[in-house]
């Protein structure tokens, strides 16, 4: 289970509260004007930012003393989600072990995940080798390697089209399904909040709500929902 | 950031700690074998001459250096490589052996008053604040060139795609995506610049006239050698370290980060103006060719004649010089890149000091105050080459560090993150992030260190031996024997390995980068 | 202790590193050892003294054949630096000899208490009476300067006549070189108070200030002056090691300034037999007859064979010396009188 406990985050004079908790496998679309902090929030659970009060807790264990690579976490950022002077392959070995001194079981490991995403054959490339849809699926594989229990994504495929989109969403469920990951991931898109599934953490004047079922919360949404999906 | 004690925190500001001490305790050591600090008005008078021509030099140095950097950044021709490497070869040249280069063209028996005579115009001299700005930027345009370059080339091209998808001309070019590149670079290249020139004597000695062209250099000169005024060097050497800390203040106050962002690293050309723009292009690179051409030429003529009478002893003092000069560079290039990823993570203003403030040491209070440091403890002669490379560790870092830490930045804040989420530390994210992505600065940086460290002269004089001489000081053994020729071959073969040192650093990071 | 500093991301290389550097140290510090049982006799000199193609290696060579001991000539930089260094080093210093202060300096030398007395009176061939109970000369010059007879076949033959021609000369600085030094003293010798006014002349013939000898040298030799200053023996360096007879010193009728080199003894000399020795040995054939070729002054004891070709070519008439109690009194308000007239 992941909680928020009482967690304040402080950024300048910007105040972020939250005090939630999300069992492990959510599917949690965290969602909100722009600057209203959802990158942030995401920035504290990886391990980027430290709390001002309270605690970040998994499976009853405090984060504060981990540090980001140590903690239970993957995270895929807006973008520069891999190393330009890196091959895909290696980009993938690294999430397997930081020194890349891979074994032939992580090699074939690295050639499965990215066969898995629709990458087969093009571990040797450079990302500038890749479309904005691969980078992604070859973000996605590396996570499905590293198989942590938690998956952030701070809007990896806002650059993507609606179609490209829709098939990372899609690929985001398996690796979650397949890694049993507990799934955070900010987004502008009410679309892609229905898509993920799960359940919808809203975020506006300087606090995350817990996070409430969203087929639900589409249906009859509160005022600030409303406001935010410009309905009357 | 995780609350945990992260253990390279901790490994910079003691490194940095280490480093100001080395230059502050000399410093202390000398001004405690005097009585007390006391400054008269010629040392006003030094202090004053010595500020104004760092400052003039520092800033034409600075502004001539952008359009020649914008020119071999946007223009692809001929040629292009070699200028570029060439760029390293006036900085690393010994003072007298440049401004002997320097009048053989600017002199008064120079190709340039042989020009003028010859068309009936009236000769120039050289000999005056002008003629020593003429050489400091001689010597650091191109240092400033190689520097402003490195940023040029690291703007992302995704940056410079979307300027051309917005239909920016130069004009727009230069202000949304050049003048914020500069604002970033240039505080840091003119205040190496300023820094190197504030302590400059042979040059502006010889090139200055007349004891009104006095720096503070010579007068702690004189106050060490002629008066043995040991408080009066060190209030000398304070003032000038002084000095050296406030223009590394106001630099780092001026700099703002350019904050480009990352790119995926697909080459992209700069899109190259024509017109008076391609004109201006041609202009500033064909003047600055000759510029340094003439005087590297001159020097290289001066030195073949030479080179079969060059004493027996020059290749062991060479021999001794190399390795002087790698061990230098290694350690410098450790303490330069753990001080630079320090301070891309977060400011440090003590790393800042160290890396700024050896360069503002007088050579001559240094040495004199490790002689003192040493002699209780060792004899200061067995110590000789250790303290050299001691000293050329503390002397080139800054160097290295001006030039890893703009680019250290733009890997910490585009990278950082990733990295740290990947938990790649210690030596796997030396491996596989640093030394990859910092390559073409870092073989710059150490190509730089390793050619300075060649040259060591003023520091070490206290400490050579009988058997220990390095080539700089074979070199001015000979020109002090009347053995001119074979002085200048001897020069020759000095600057042709500090430069096959620089050169192989450096084309080596540039292979790497690409 | 740099693995103590270091984290573990840097100690692996760190340690590399390390290795390479111990190696390089120990290589670099296996100095001349001390041979067992034999007396080291350490003298502190300037560097191009012990240069290969110094007197140094001749001379170290003909006394160790007699004094079964082991001669260590330790370079200290230039002539003025050596007094910092003996000055630095002070009662602690290993040396036993200094050897290559010149008459400018002697005076502040015995100032420092740290020199013991000669107790000698050897028979000397210099153009002045020189006595001083601390130091005994090895050498000694004119100061002149130097021209080339082709371009400039009638030198002036005073600074009055120097400072009225057009011609262009190079000197050194006061403040950071010995021959710089014994230019103000030479000017003062010989006009006492007009010495500011010959220098408010000269100023427009001077082209620039050199820090030492070698770079003024240098500039006249690459055709930036008419003359610079030098020795009077300069001259004959050309003729005998380059066969170039073009070049000459120019006789002023006032006198020329004079440089005496000289040697003496450190009071806390652990080998004062030896050094006693030593400074015998130096007003002998052996040590005196290298002097002309590699030194390029005169011996402070003609050899038997007598001078080689080119040093009596440029023998002014007469001589100009301060005593060194002298010489330090007029320094500083000499220096004074030099800045105010060249301050432009």
């Amino acid at each position: 289970m992941l909680q928020l406990d009482r967690l304040t985050l402080t950024q300048g004079t910007f105040r972020l509260t939250a005090d939630w908790s999300a069992v492990a496998g959510s599917r949690i679309a965290v969602m909100g004007p722009s600057g209203a902090g959802k990158s942030t929030l995401l920035s504290a659970i990886a391990g980027f930012l430290t709390p001002t009060t309270g605690r970040i807790l998994w499976q009853g264990q405090d984060l504060a003393r981990l540090t980001a690579g140590e903690r239970p976490v993957t995270i895929l950022f807006q973008d520069q989600n891999l190393f330009p002077h890196l091959t895909v392959a290696q980009n993938l070995g690294l999430g397997v072990r930081p020194d890349l001194r891979l074994s032939a079981a992580d090699k074939s490991g690295v050639e499965t995940a990215l066969d898995r995403v629709g990458l087969a054959g093009l571990g040797q490339r450079r990302p500038a080798q890749l479309s904005g849809g691969q980078a992604s699926r070859a973000a996605l594989a590396r996570a499905l390697l590293r198989a942590r229990p938690i998956l952030l994504l701070d809007e990896p495929f806002a650059a993507l089209g609606p179609a490209l989109r829709t098939e990372m969403l899609e690929l985001v469920r398996r690796v979650a399904d397949e890694t049993e990951a507990l799934v955070l991931m900010v987004t502008h898109d009410p679309q892609d909040a229905l898509a993920l599934g799960g359940s919808l953490a809203f975020v506006a004047e300087g606090v995350v709500q817990a996070p409430t079922e969203t087929q639900a919360l589409f249906s009859d949404p509160p005022p600030d929902i409303q406001a935010y999906l410009g309905r009357k | 950031m995780a609350s945990r004690a992260r253990p390279l925190s901790l490994v910079a500001p003691a490194l940095a700690a280490l480093l100001l001490a080395l230059v502050l305790a000399p410093l202390l050591a000398v001004g405690w074998r005097g009585a007390g600090i006391s400054l008269g008005p010629a040392e006003w008078a030094a202090v004053r001459f010595s500020v104004l021509q760092a400052v003039f030099s520092a800033v034409l140095s600075t502004f001539l250096a952008i359009p020649v950097a914008r020119a071999l950044a946007r223009r692809n021709f001929p040629g292009r490589g070699v200028l570029i490497t060439l760029m390293g070869a006036p900085f690393l040249l010994p003072a007298v052996v440049a401004v002997l280069g320097l009048l053989a063209v600017f002199g008064r028996s120079g190709v340039l008053n042989a020009g003028l005579v010859a068309l009936g115009l009236p000769p120039i001299s050289i000999y005056g604040l002008h003629g020593v700005v003429i050489a400091h930027v001689f010597l650091n345009l191109p240092l400033a060139t190689r520097m402003i370059l490195q940023s040029w080339l690291s703007i992302p091209a995704e940056r410079i795609r979307l300027a051309q998808s917005l239909g920016f001309g130069p004009r727009e070019t230069f202000r949304h995506l050049e003048w914020p590149m500069l604002r970033e670079v240039l505080p840091g290249v003119a205040l190496v610049i300023l820094v190197i020139c504030l302590t400059s004597f042979a040059v502006v000695l010889t090139l200055g006239g007349g004891p009104s062209a006095t720096t503070i250099e010579l007068a702690i000169y004189q106050a060490v050698r002629f008066e043995f005024d040991l408080s009066r060097a060190a209030g000398l050497a304070g003032v000038q370290l002084a000095i050296g800390s406030i223009a590394a203040l106001a630099a780092w106050l001026m700099t703002s980060p350019a904050g480009f962002g990352a790119g995926l690293g697909r080459d992209l050309e700069l899109s190259a103006p024509g017109g008076w723009r391609k004109a201006g292009d041609i202009g500033a690179l064909v003047g600055v060719a000759l510029f340094l051409a003439l005087p590297l030429g001159a020097v290289l003529l001066r030195g073949l004649p030479g080179l079969g009478e060059i004493p027996a002893s020059v290749l062991p003092a060479a021999g001794r010089s190399v390795l002087v000069a790698l061990t230098s560079t290694i350690l410098a290039t450790v303490a330069a890149l753990t001080l630079a990823l320090a301070s891309a993570r977060r400011t440090h203003l003590l790393a800042e000091a160290a890396a700024t403030l050896p360069l503002a040491t007088s050579g001559l209070v240094l040495g004199t105050g490790l002689f003192l440091l040493i002699q209780p403890f060792a004899p200061p002669m067995s110590l000789a080459l250790p303290v050299t490379v001691l000293v050329n560790v503390a002397l080139s870092l800054p160097y290295l560090y001006r030039i890893l830490l703009p680019e250290a930045r733009a890997l910490h804040a585009d990278y950082g993150r990733l990295a740290d989420s990947l938990a790649l530390r210690g030596w796997p994210r030396l491996r596989w992030l640093v030394l990859p992505r910092l390559a073409r600065p870092l073989g710059f940086g150490t190509g730089i260190a390793a050619a300075l460290s060649m040259g060591d002269l003023g520091v070490i004089a206290l400490f050579a031996g009988e058997h220990q001489a390095t080539l700089p000081l074979v070199v001015s053994q000979l020109t002090g024997a009347y053995r001119t020729e074979a002085a200048a071959a001897a020069a020759l073969i000095l600057v042709t390995l500090s430069f096959a040192l620089f050169w192989a650093f450096d084309a080596g990071g540039r292979r790497a980068a690409a | 202790m740099h693995g103590f500093l270091h984290p573990r991301p840097f100690r692996r290389n760190m340690e590399k590193m390390m290795k390479k550097h111990l190696l390089a140290a120990g290589l670099l510090t296996i100095a001349t050892p001390a041979l067992a049982e034999t007396p080291i006799l350490q003298v502190l000199t300037y560097d191009s003294f012990t240069s290969e193609w110094g007197p140094g290696p001749a001379v170290e060579k003909a006394f160790e054949a007699t004094c079964a001991c082991d001669l260590q000539f330790v370079p200290a930089g230039d002539g003025a630096a050596l007094l910092a260094r003996v000055q630095l080093e002070g009662a602690a210093s290993d040396a036993d000899v200094v050897l290559g202060l010149d008459t400018s300096l002697t005076a502040a030398a015995t100032a420092t208490g740290l020199f013991a007395p000669h107790g000698k009176t050897p028979a000397l061939n210099l153009p002045v009476e020189f006595a001083d109970p601390n130091f005994l000369p090895f050498d000694w010059g004119w100061f002149a300067f130097v021209h080339d007879k082709t371009k400039l076949p009638e030198p002036p033959k005073s600074f009055e006549a120097l400072a009225a021609s057009d011609l262009k000369i190079v000197i050194q600085d006061p403040r950071s070189s010995t021959p710089g030094l014994g230019l103000l003293l030479w000017v003062k010798a010989a006009y006492g108070d007009r010495a500011g006014e010959i220098w408010q002349g000269l100023a427009d013939n001077i082209v620039t200030v050199t820090p030492g000898w070698s770079e003024a040298y240098g500039l006249f030799l690459e055709g930036e002056a008419d003359m610079v200053l030098s020795y009077t023996t300069s001259p004959a360096y050309h003729l005998i090691a380059e066969s170039d007879a073009s070049k000459g010193a120019a006789l002023f009728d006032q006198g020329h300034y004079m440089q005496i080199e000289v040697a003496g003894k450190l009071a806390a000399s652990d080998q004062p037999e030896l050094a006693d020795q030593f400074l015998d040995f130096m007003l002998t054939d052996a040590f005196q007859s290298v002097i002309p070729q590699t030194n390029w002054m005169y011996p402070a004891v003609t050899p038997a064979a007598g001078l080689p070709e080119g040093f009596d070519a440029f023998r002014p008439a007469k001589s100009l010396l301060f005593t060194p109690e002298e010489a330090l009194v007029a320094r500083d308000a000499a220096l004074a009188e030099w800045q105010a007239a060249l301050a432009r």
